[in-house]
């Protein structure tokens, strides 16, 4: 295999339900070695595009070119070398930690010493070694998401696919489930994950597409997304004297405004000359800070909430 | 260590994956597989046999029961594998989407599971069989052929319950198919009595199902004669797997992998 050809290659790739495009003709290409996001509102496709990378679902058309092999519905042999760690966890529930591991490299035709070796070095990449043979309703829900990832791991994958991978899970067990993705980056493992969390994808990703309505509305890496589509400051205000504020500030045009709720958003190249005016105001609290990728979404895609 | 199985054998990690769970409960289940056939055989075996004071088809009616009963466990047992227990790893464990991120297709799975139900039944005719020895109410050592045909009978049970599995909303919804068509069977394809002095109607439905053809080839063998017409039994309880499965098949897929 050629090490400079892309992981995934997919060209005006589409897949409609019953009638409504889903994807709409979105390109991608993800490097080896590199931590690509795909971010969205809900209902943006993410999903989709992601189970027709795994062969789950057949495409409509375009092309889909996985580890260099055309992938459709039934391509099952591509995932002998793919990890998934899906949204929602399906360990069985009637098997221990360790159980787990095993069934799931069973079905990969894996088995005997290799693996007994790999699932323990397993177990220690994800700190259960000590709860190998606990039950899994047992385990807090950090440790079933680290469970996750490791049983994604067993078949030693060149691409690993994470769909939310630290959704609902408290900060600390974030931070070593980011420390072990960052790990396995470094490692040589190609990474695509999907997320809500901005500061993950800010975080984690190399690049990124934003996508909406099924198409891909912008790629890039963080950096190039906040430098080329948002103002570098942005400054949050709150209180009492909000409006007043807007008013007296909007006299100043490289300034973008935005309100949402009790809070004023203030976007600039320029922040002195807006904090010094802001300061006039008593009756305000304001913060400012650079301009982030979570900036660079709601601009993208709106603040309005989308129900599925 | 990227090689892949070959597909005849796809199926097997998942049939040992459902073995594995079946083995950590083998108390409960055993119990069941053993206990309920032994109440059934003393209670209405003995119990009606007594009050019937003759035989039934040239036996005692324990015997008789028992080679019905033999039967209708694997009916039971299968049905219940194919609905309860797959509904529960299709839709609420999520334990076959799962498996679908392995290089497992659907086709591997729904095979492992028909199989699986059959090797459940194969199970519970065994614990019967057992039972049944123990008290006398087999004849020869040709029962011992019931073992490869509960395997059948379980898989075709297994098929038809997967259909409904395939389309089921909520357990609930099983109700339906034990109300309307398993009971049915039960009671109106020779299991408890012989069908013959039934309405033409109730004979003609009986045999279409296949629980009478189940009976047809596993009750001889446990009362020490040979069945007939094997080919045509055999023919039916293999149609009705070759007409349910790729329904199932379909059905899941369609319901998994839009």
């Amino acid at each position: 295999m050629d090490t400079t050809d892309p992981v995934v290659n997919i060209r005006s790739l589409c897949k409609s339900y019953d009638g409504q495009r889903v994807v709409d003709n979105i390109d991608l290409q993800v490097q080896r070695g590199e931590c690509f996001g795909l971010l969205g509102p809900n209902g943006a496709g993410k999903t989709t595009t992601l189970r027709m990378m795994l062969g789950m679902t057949p495409p409509e058309s375009g092309e889909l070119i996985i580890l260099e092999q055309p992938v459709s519905q039934g391509s099952y042999q591509v995932r002998q070398q793919i990890g998934v760690v899906p949204q929602m966890d399906n360990l069985d529930p009637d098997f221990s930690v360790v159980e787990n591991l095993r069934t799931y490299a069973s079905y990969f035709n894996l088995s005997g010493e290799v693996v007994r070796e790999r699932i323990q070095e397993l177990l220690e990449f994800a700190r259960l070694t000590n709860k190998a043979d606990e039950q899994i309703d047992s385990l807090s829900g950090g440790m079933k998401r680290r469970l996750t990832l490791a049983r994604a791991l067993v078949n030693d994958p060149e691409l690993l696919i994470l769909d939310e991978p630290t959704t609902g899970l408290d900060p600390q067990a974030r931070q070593l489930i980011w420390q072990r993705l960052r790990e396995l980056k470094h490692a040589g493992h190609t990474l695509i994950m999907t997320t809500h969390y901005m500061e993950e994808a800010q975080r984690l990703c190399d690049r990124l597409a934003i996508m909406d309505h099924g198409r891909v509305i912008v790629q890039g890496s963080p950096q190039e997304l906040i430098d080329a589509h948002i103002e570098p400051h942005v400054i949050e205000v709150v209180g009492n004297d909000v409006e007043r504020c807007k008013a007296q500030l909007a006299k100043d045009e490289s300034t973008r405004f935005e309100s949402l709720g009790e809070s004023l958003f203030i976007y600039t190249h320029n922040e002195k000359p807006v904090i010094e005016n802001l300061c006039k105001f008593t009756e305000v609290d304001f913060i400012h800070r650079r301009a982030n990728l979570e900036d660079v979404f709601l601009k993208m895609t709106g603040r309005d909430l989308r129900e599925e | 260590m990227k090689t892949q199985q070959t597909a005849w054998l796809r199926w097997y990690p998942v049939w040992s994956r459902n073995m594995r769970v079946w083995r950590k409960l083998i108390g409960p289940a055993l119990l069941g597989n053993i206990g309920e056939p032994l109440l059934y055989l003393l209670a209405l075996g003995y119990g009606l046999g007594s009050f019937l004071g003759q035989k039934i088809e040239g036996l005692e009616y324990v015997v008789f029961l028992a080679s019905g009963l033999v039967c209708s466990s694997a009916m039971n047992t299968a049905s219940f594998e194919g609905m309860y227990s797959a509904y529960t790893r299709m839709a609420v464990q999520d334990t076959w989407i799962g498996m679908l991120t392995a290089p497992l297709t659907l086709r591997d799975i729904i095979y492992a599971e028909v199989i699986w139900c059959g090797t459940k039944s194969v199970i519970s005719v065994a614990a019967i069989l057992l039972v049944a020895t123990a008290m006398g109410l087999v004849a020869d050592a040709r029962a011992i052929l019931v073992l490869p045909l509960g395997w059948l009978v379980g898989a075709c049970f297994g098929s038809m319950a997967l259909v409904m599995t395939s389309i089921a909303k909520t357990y609930d919804f099983f109700l339906y198919y034990f109300t309307l068509l398993v009971t049915p069977m039960l009671l109106l394809s020779g299991v408890f009595f012989p069908i013959d002095g039934m309405p033409e109607l109730v004979q003609t439905l009986a045999k279409i199902l296949p629980l009478y053809h189940a009976i047809a080839l596993m009750r001889p063998l446990m009362i020490g004669q040979l069945p007939t017409d094997v080919l045509l039994h055999l023919t039916v309880l293999g149609l009705y797997i070759l007409v349910a499965l790729p329904i199932a098949i379909r059905l899941i897929s369609r319901r998994l992998l839009r």
